[in-house]
């Protein structure tokens, strides 16, 4: 059976109806939660997040013109609350976070057996990648977003999200050789 | 080179390797993709390090869990609280929601938003439709396009795609027919031919008729 298109909820929510304000949460609430954790890096200011999110788009469904998909629209929403949300915290807080975040890639009892572990290590420094490069590898490998969507939901240009992703990756491959993983690339 | 990174540039196959793997270039960039990786052994070496990445950005991913089902009561209470507060009024004639949901009804999601001739072709169709509608139906009925009731006599009925706004008025004028219903699957609409229930052979009669305009319908059935 055919599932109500994306579009055809946001109509219907822009109407007031919140059936399918239901079905587009039960839809989306999972993917856009996932994309802001690992933007704020903390699961109670995600939650918060991505009630404003869905708040907005109750709000805001009669403006939706259809030029992106559906999911475009609420990753480029869930960015800009997460962003905001981050820059409510005072940098002290986030110097802890990032240096405890880089830490955690040298100190971690598990290093040594993850070590020979190609995939759990390749995780962990996907973990340690910097809030820009972690963005666009979750975009591109985890959400399915062309280079055209990702464009519009970071706000840069085309060709700035391949450059981008091209040095997520290198800097991926050099987290990984600190940790003895030699891929031969780049 | 670079100015700032003093770092070579990717070329331009090497920079789609991660949307390929993902499935997301168009049909032309991933041929032109595959075509380099059938004959660049470095190339492929390393696309095969792009889906080891990818696998595992989905596996982290997916290990994220989901948010708690407070989030969702939340939610809804804000919804409530802003309801309560200023209730939103519901758009009168949901035209646009209509036409959407006809649209996608009939064709793929992206297709349902593509300004695509022929999308506008039907969109004006159902435009049109839509104000014979809400014009045969007058104030006295109310502007909502409402359920058919069980008295009377009706016809399904799908335009001709090159029917004009005029031929549609005059056809139903002409059988002095009214939109009731629509637009259902497969861009059908069904209409009352009359008030009364007719007998079944001046019903089909009408719909002969009917039938033999080409030009405005392109399918007319009798619907009890």
């Amino acid at each position: 059976m055919q599932s109500t298109p994306d579009e055809v909820l946001i109509g219907r929510i822009a109407n007031g109806d919140r059936l399918a304000m239901q079905v587009l949460f039960a839809r989306y609430h999972v993917r856009v939660f996932r994309f802001v954790v690992r933007l704020v890096r903390d699961e109670a200011t995600a939650e918060d997040v991505i009630s404003e999110v869905f708040l907005d788009v109750w709000r805001q469904a009669g403006r939706f013109e259809g030029r992106s998909t559906v999911s475009t629209w609420l990753l480029a929403i869930a960015r800009f609350k997460a962003i905001s949300a981050v820059r409510r915290r005072r940098d002290e807080e986030l110097d802890e976070e990032t240096a405890g975040a880089i830490e955690d890639l040298s100190d971690d009892p598990g290093t040594v057996l993850e070590k020979k572990d190609k995939s759990a290590a390749i995780r962990k420094c996907l973990m340690g990648l910097s809030a820009e490069h972690r963005e666009i590898i979750d975009l591109v490998y985890y959400h399915e977003k062309s280079v055209e969507e990702a464009a519009e939901i970071v706000g840069i240009p085309e060709n700035t999200v391949k450059t981008r992703m091209f040095y997520a990756r290198k800097r991926l491959a050099e987290l990984l050789k600190s940790e003895g993983i030699e891929r031969g690339w780049p | 080179m670079n100015a700032i990174n003093e770092e070579p540039e990717p070329r331009e196959i090497e920079a789609l390797l991660p949307w390929h793997a993902a499935g997301t270039l168009s049909p032309r960039d991933a041929n032109r993709v595959e075509q380099a990786l059938a004959s660049d052994r470095e190339l492929a070496r390393q696309y095969d390090l792009v889906r080891e990445e990818l696998i595992e950005t989905i596996h982290l991913n997916e290990t994220l869990g989901a948010p708690s089902a407070r989030v969702m009561e939340r939610l809804f209470a804000a919804i409530d609280a802003e309801e309560t507060r200023a209730p939103r009024h519901r758009r009168w004639f949901d035209l646009g929601g209509r036409i959407s949901e006809f649209l996608s009804s009939l064709t793929p999601r992206t297709l349902a938003w593509s300004a695509t001739a022929a999308a506008v072709a039907i969109l004006m169709q159902a435009a049109v439709i839509a104000a014979v509608v809400v014009k045969e139906q007058g104030s006295s009925s109310g502007p909502e396009l409402a359920s058919a009731p069980s008295e009377g006599s009706y016809a399904v009925v799908r335009f001709a795609p090159q029917a004009t706004a005029d031929d549609m008025t005059n056809f139903l004028r002409a059988y002095k027919a009214t939109v009731v219903e629509g637009p259902l699957k497969g861009q059908l609409y069904r209409i009352r031919l009359s008030e009364t229930r007719l007998p079944k052979e001046e019903v089909g009669k009408i719909i002969r008729q009917m039938q033999s305009e080409s030009n405005v319908v392109g399918f007319v059935a009798a619907k009890e």
